[in-house]
């Protein structure tokens, strides 16, 4: 009889790679590009084409010619993730070689330099982004107007997102810019500034509940992120911090429709390797970074604190790793 | 409906292959080889000689301690050697060869397929007569029945529970069983009951097996204190603490017994063999093994004596298939590869095979921990399978300890949903039996 394979159990597998969990995300990140696509014109397809070849050639060249691997990874599907999410993260139509410096950064140093997937501390695609953010300040906040297939980055207003005059509004009390902030219907749909990937909360959401229902993230930290920013707003309204003009009920929704906050709660803080292992830990992962977002985007000197929130709380993840799950058979303490 | 309350999979369960295959006896072998351990604990001690005449049923080894189980002979004939053998596995042991000739029973046992409905025996003669009988659990641990009857002192238990769960995919000797002998596993239930004196029993059965959840409902219908729970598909279902659960939502606390939240685990085939041993004489001599896979010819449920050489019921069930890159002893998730299938005999471990083609066995190339949480999600104990592998490649045991290794149940959901492939288990299962032995160290030296 021919010679028979040994090898211990289980001989059953769910099926489940690294490729297919990587190929969800980026599936769930679809809708929320086609609006992009839709508002920012040639210029959302560019900088996304740039961004994601870029991470796979960096990726490429440091495995082959760096570190003389035998077998590459790109076929992971990894640091096409990061290319896209790195552009998600970039006004539409920046200039190409902001993202390729972006792109470097963010698979270079964020991930390779850890030892490649599964390695990194931080997660890459925000290293590369908040690289960009301190040594490209000026572009990095140059928001181009959403005018479709007609934007052209010379239409570029600056520092125009929302969350830039919700700040304005509730630092000073100038009640009087109230009217620039988008209609609810806009900052839902997607028809308002901001970077490339982040203006239509609702893709997002959808794309986020679409990886939650195929279990390829759990609720916990999206859910907690969202809740602790509705908490700090509702805080925020009820001490009387907000000017005449500007409800409770409606600062909460600005605060949780505009920036990246839907981008960051199901898809940037959510990245497997830089996220905690226990479900009590993602829930104190979410609540710290739902924490800190609010408090930079009230007392700091940036509009938004997603990316800042999410590395930050990404250098805690070995403490928080110290949560272990509920043990069978432990009594709750 | 109920489950079990951590972590858990769904694989598939495949069972469509055997199910309801109606349970086939398979015919004498020429030669019965019988190992001495075939449980949990102390291996038997032969109290026969090469040259003795044996008729079926009678004691051809004696339990070798307190946790150790009779081996009665399943056939007839001259023992012929008593010495070295080798399982399938390649492990040592001790096995009696016997050539088998005729059919010859012992004359107390009862070989009438009528049902003996009563028992009036008290706690200790029926504890005695399973004892006598050599049952082990045959769910799979083979931990030997009638220690599990024994509590510890001022340990008493206030429930029986069934199982009827059958988690492993493709296995269905316990589903076919309930069909057919159903009202047997009840008398047995009853049996166990008056054993244990416990007034309660429930019967855990999976939602995939309506057919076996109403059928021993209807059975239980007329009995007082006999109750059927269709449980959620959910593997490992059948681990018995996973199960206790289940059934009656009581976690049994890490490194304890069942008997500590007071419950007794069987499975239907263990409370089968009961009922035979207790009414009708009859020592565990043979079981119901399933032989499948998706390229086998003739898959079913066998009902095999213990020392048919397996190559037997393979050629029953049409011959090993062409491409066949696996053979499995009992179930995907915790049945064993075995490297060959000559000389190794029908057990009463071996509660199945399974065949699986090429592409099957497999086992994809590991890429790195993405560290995704879906082992931690998926283990049922709760532990976290990422560490506990990785702390094992340190060599960090006294971590590993501190981190509950000790309670893996060696179910593999952790390797089974692992995107990246890694092999959590074969690091924690060396990892554990290091951290054992050092427990077991420790506690010699105080």
């Amino acid at each position: 009889m021919k010679q028979l394979l040994v090898t211990p159990a289980p001989h059953a597998h769910s099926g489940d790679s690294v490729r297919r969990n990587m190929l969800l995300v980026i599936l769930a990140l679809l809708p929320a590009y086609v609006v992009s696509v839709l508002e920012f014109g040639w210029g959302a397809l560019i900088t996304a084409a740039i961004s994601v070849l870029a991470c796979v050639c960096t990726e490429w060249v440091i495995s082959r010619f760096l570190l003389k691997e035998q077998k590459q990874t790109i076929g992971d599907l990894s640091a096409v993730l990061t290319g896209l999410l790195l552009a998600f993260n970039l006004p539409s139509g920046i200039d190409w070689w902001i993202v390729l410096i972006g792109a470097i950064v963010a698979i270079g140093v964020g991930k390779m330099t850890f030892g490649g997937l599964g390695q990194n501390p931080f997660n890459p695609a925000l290293v590369g982004r908040v690289f960009l953010l301190i040594s490209f300040p000026a572009q990095m906040t140059t928001w181009p107007v959403a005018k479709g297939f007609a934007t052209s980055y010379l239409d570029a207003e600056t520092g125009a997102t929302p969350l830039y005059y919700l700040k304005h509004i509730v630092k000073t009390g100038d009640s009087s810019v109230i009217d620039q902030l988008p209609a609810f219907k806009d900052a839902l749909l997607g028809a308002m500034g901001g970077s490339l990937g982040e203006v239509c909360a609702l893709a997002l959401i959808i794309g986020g509940i679409f990886l939650i229902c195929t279990r390829v993230i759990t609720w916990h930290i999206p859910v907690s992120i969202i809740a602790t920013v509705a908490l700090f707003a509702a805080c925020t309204g009820w001490c009387g911090a907000l000017p005449e003009g500007l409800g409770t009920c409606e600062y909460i929704g600005y605060e949780l429709l505009t920036g990246g906050l839907m981008l960051g709660a199901f898809f940037m803080a959510t990245d497997y390797v830089t996220s905690p292992m226990s479900a009590c830990g993602k829930i104190i992962f979410g609540i710290g970074i739902g924490f800190i977002m609010m408090v930079i985007r009230t007392w700091g000197a940036y509009p938004e604190g997603m990316s800042f929130a999410i590395l930050i709380m990404n250098a805690c993840v070995p403490l928080l790793n110290k949560f272990r799950p509920q043990r069978f058979g432990e009594k709750k303490k | 409906m109920r489950t079990f309350k951590i972590g858990g999979v769904h694989p598939h369960d495949n069972k469509q292959f055997s199910a309801h295959q109606p349970i086939t006896e398979c015919p004498l072998p020429k030669q019965a080889i019988i190992p001495l351990v075939q449980h949990i604990g102390a291996p038997a001690q032969a109290v026969v000689a090469v040259g003795a005449k044996v008729k079926v049923g009678e004691l051809l080894a004696k339990a070798g301690g307190f946790v150790s189980a009779n081996i009665c002979s399943p056939v007839s004939g001259t023992v012929t050697k008593i010495g070295d053998w080798k399982d399938a596995w390649g492990a040592p042991g001790q096995a009696i060869f016997i050539d088998v000739e005729g059919d010859e029973w012992l004359p107390e046992i009862d070989r009438t397929p009528d049902i003996l409905r009563s028992c009036t025996l008290d706690p200790k003669a029926i504890i005695d007569k399973i004892a006598a009988a050599g049952i082990v659990g045959l769910g799979g641990a083979c931990f030997p029945t009638h220690v599990k009857l024994l509590p510890p002192p001022g340990k008493k238990a206030d429930v029986l529970i069934v199982n009827g769960v059958e988690c492993e995919p493709y296995l269905t000797c316990d589903h076919q069983l309930m069909l057919e002998h159903g009202e047997e596993i009840i008398i047995g239930i009853e049996i166990l009951k008056r054993a244990l004196g416990v007034d309660r029993a429930i019967i855990g059965i999976e939602n995939n097996k309506k057919d076996a959840i109403e059928h021993m409902t209807k059975l239980a219908q007329s009995k007082l204190g006999i109750e059927v729970i269709p449980l959620q598909l959910k593997y490992p279902q059948g681990g018995e603490k996973q199960l206790i659960d289940a059934c009656i939502g009581r976690q049994v606390p890490s490194g304890a017994l069942p008997i500590e939240v007071g419950a007794v685990v069987d499975n239907v085939a263990t409370i089968y063999a009961v009922y035979e041993a207790v009414q009708k004489n009859k020592p565990l001599i043979s079981r119901v093994m399933t032989v499948t896979g998706k390229k086998v010819l003739k898959p079913g449920n066998y009902s095999v004596r213990f020392g048919t050489p397996i190559d037997e019921v393979i050629a029953l069930a049409g011959g090993v298939p062409a491409d066949t890159g696996k053979i499995i002893g009992g179930g995907p998730m915790m049945g064993r590869a075995m490297d060959h299938t000559e000389g190794m005999p029908a057990n009463k471990r071996l509660s199945g095979l399974l065949f699986l083609c090429e592409a099957e066995s497999i086992r994809p190339e590991e890429e790195n921990c993405i560290r995704c949480s879906k082992c931690v999600q998926a283990c049922p104990m709760g532990l976290e399978p990422f560490l506990l592998q990785r702390l094992n490649e340190l060599e960090m045991y006294d971590e590993m300890e501190k981190h509950d290794v000790m309670d893996c149940i060696d179910c593999g959901c952790c390797v089974f949903v692992c995107p990246a492939h890694r092999r959590l288990l074969d690091g924690i299962r060396p990892g554990k039996a290091k951290v054992g032995a050092i427990l077991r160290e420790r506690a010699a030296a105080k």
